[in-house]
């Protein structure tokens, strides 16, 4: 059975969307490449951009916060985070399934900071009543911080006027779980207030969700935790939001990773596919892309074993298992 | 890891052999720091040759910026020179160049920090 990973959101921090600049800059290049090729008609336009223009000018890597959404294909909707992204997985939602029909969420928590649950407030399933939303995390303050941002003066409708059903279990790191027909595991990371990362199996397929995590490659004991719980994954969606100079100089500490961990411990762990997430807000497309063809390259040049296949995340990008 | 060294006027010039990895970055950070103390304003200069060295991970990288911050703090510097094409791939994709101050060749590096060195170097390679 196929699964399939759904990415809603994948920006760090604070959500951003493109300015006119950018818009008009896309289109003067795309206006420009497309000169002398014969695009006459949408169809040839549309194949055109598929296959022929570069992704940073064709596309956006998006700018909601993290939310990415796990599909076994059994009509369970299992989500990792709460970021600006849900938002557009509700509306998903209701396109796809109508408005009445009743639906069981799962949520994983990574941790609580804002741009991890601020799309709760606008997750339109939330004020459906005979929706089930159970929310998961290792953070004994979980409830307390999704309530918390919908009290007054800081957003018009309280949580208690959510007319779904929200449940919030806490989880133990370490111990493992069968939630929705996935095993999953959570382990402590480095992030300032702590978060956690999460490994799901299913299947005999494996997926970690890594976010917000600043990996030490220095600890022994940081590389052989982490290197386990990336152990023959699948996937592996990782925090690569800083490059490695500032991740271990002027944002040491800030709980953030990089590019070139990501793929060091990618490979130490045997993984199969690497996802490059939770991107610096500061970054446009074209600094996305190339930070994305620069990993491809280091990969190629730090790889002693398998081929270690690595992708950007964007908002909308599907990857089957 | 063997680092070999060799001394320009008030300049030493470092230069390790081999891989840079996981496991020989204890080598590396062992073998440089006796010479970090005396790298300040009033004392040596230090020059890191990476011309023997065919690859640097990210632990490795960071034993070179913790260096660099120790003799920075003591009012000294750290240059790289040398690079091979690979070394110089990974300084450009971990933004490493934008930390250290990174030359071509060795003689370029020690034109930029001391004259002396400089001198010296010359008269070596010209005898």
């Amino acid at each position: 059975m196929a699964l399939w990973v759904t990415f809603w959101g994948t920006r760090g921090s604070i959500p951003v969307s493109l300015d006119c600049a950018s818009v008009r800059d896309k289109l003067a290049k795309a206006i420009v490449a497309a000169s002398g090729k014969g695009l006459d008609t949408q169809e040839k336009a549309r194949a055109w951009v598929d296959t022929e223009l570069d992704f940073a000018v064709s596309h956006t890597f998006g700018g909601n916060s993290a939310c990415v959404q796990l599909d076994a294909g059994d009509g369970q909707y299992v989500l990792c985070d709460l970021g600006s992204g849900v938002r557009a997985f509700g509306n998903h939602v209701f396109r796809r399934d109508g408005p009445s029909k009743k639906n069981v969420f799962h949520v994983f928590q990574s941790h609580l900071h804002w741009d991890h649950i601020m799309g709760f407030p606008f997750f339109g399933p939330a004020y459906v009543a005979g929706n089930k939303i159970r929310i998961y995390g290792c953070h004994p303050n979980l409830e307390q911080a999704l309530r918390r941002q919908q009290d007054p003066p800081s957003f018009p409708v309280p949580f208690e006027s959510l007319a779904a059903s929200i449940e919030f279990v806490t989880l133990q790191p370490g111990r493992s779980y069968d939630v929705a027909g996935w095993s999953v595991t959570a382990r402590l990371q480095n992030h300032s207030g702590d978060s956690y990362g999460y490994r799901f199996v299913r299947d005999d397929r494996i997926i970690v969700y890594s976010t917000d995590s600043e990996h030490r490659l220095d600890v022994p004991d940081e590389v052989e935790g982490a290197a386990a719980f990336f152990a023959d994954a699948d996937l592996v969606i990782f925090d690569a939001m800083y490059s490695l100079a500032d991740a271990v100089s002027v944002k040491e500490d800030w709980g953030h990773s990089s590019n070139v961990v990501a793929v060091e411990l990618c490979q130490l762990a045997s993984a199969k596919h690497l996802v490059l997430f939770h991107h610096e807000p500061a970054n446009d497309d074209e600094n996305i892309a190339r930070i994305w063809q620069e990993t491809l390259r280091y990969e190629e040049i730090s790889r002693t074993g398998q081929l270690l296949r690595v992708s950007a995340a964007y908002d909308g990008m599907e990857i089957e298992l | 890891m063997h680092v070999s060294q060799e001394r320009y006027g008030d300049t030493l010039v470092l230069t390790p052999v081999g891989r840079i990895d996981n496991s020989s970055t204890d080598g590396l950070r062992s073998n440089i720091q006796p010479y970090l103390a005396n790298c300040r304003e009033d004392g040596d200069r230090l020059v890191l040759d990476f011309s023997k060295v065919d690859y640097i991970s990210s632990v490795g990288l960071r034993v070179l910026m913790l260096a660099s911050k120790q003799v920075r703090e003591q009012g000294g510097s750290i240059v790289i020179a040398a690079r091979q094409p690979v070394v110089h791939e990974i300084f450009d994709i971990s933004r490493f160049d934008h930390l250290f101050q990174c030359f071509d060749t060795v003689r370029q590096a020690l034109a930029k920090v001391s004259a002396k060195a400089l001198a010296a170097y010359d008269s070596t390679h010209s005898a």
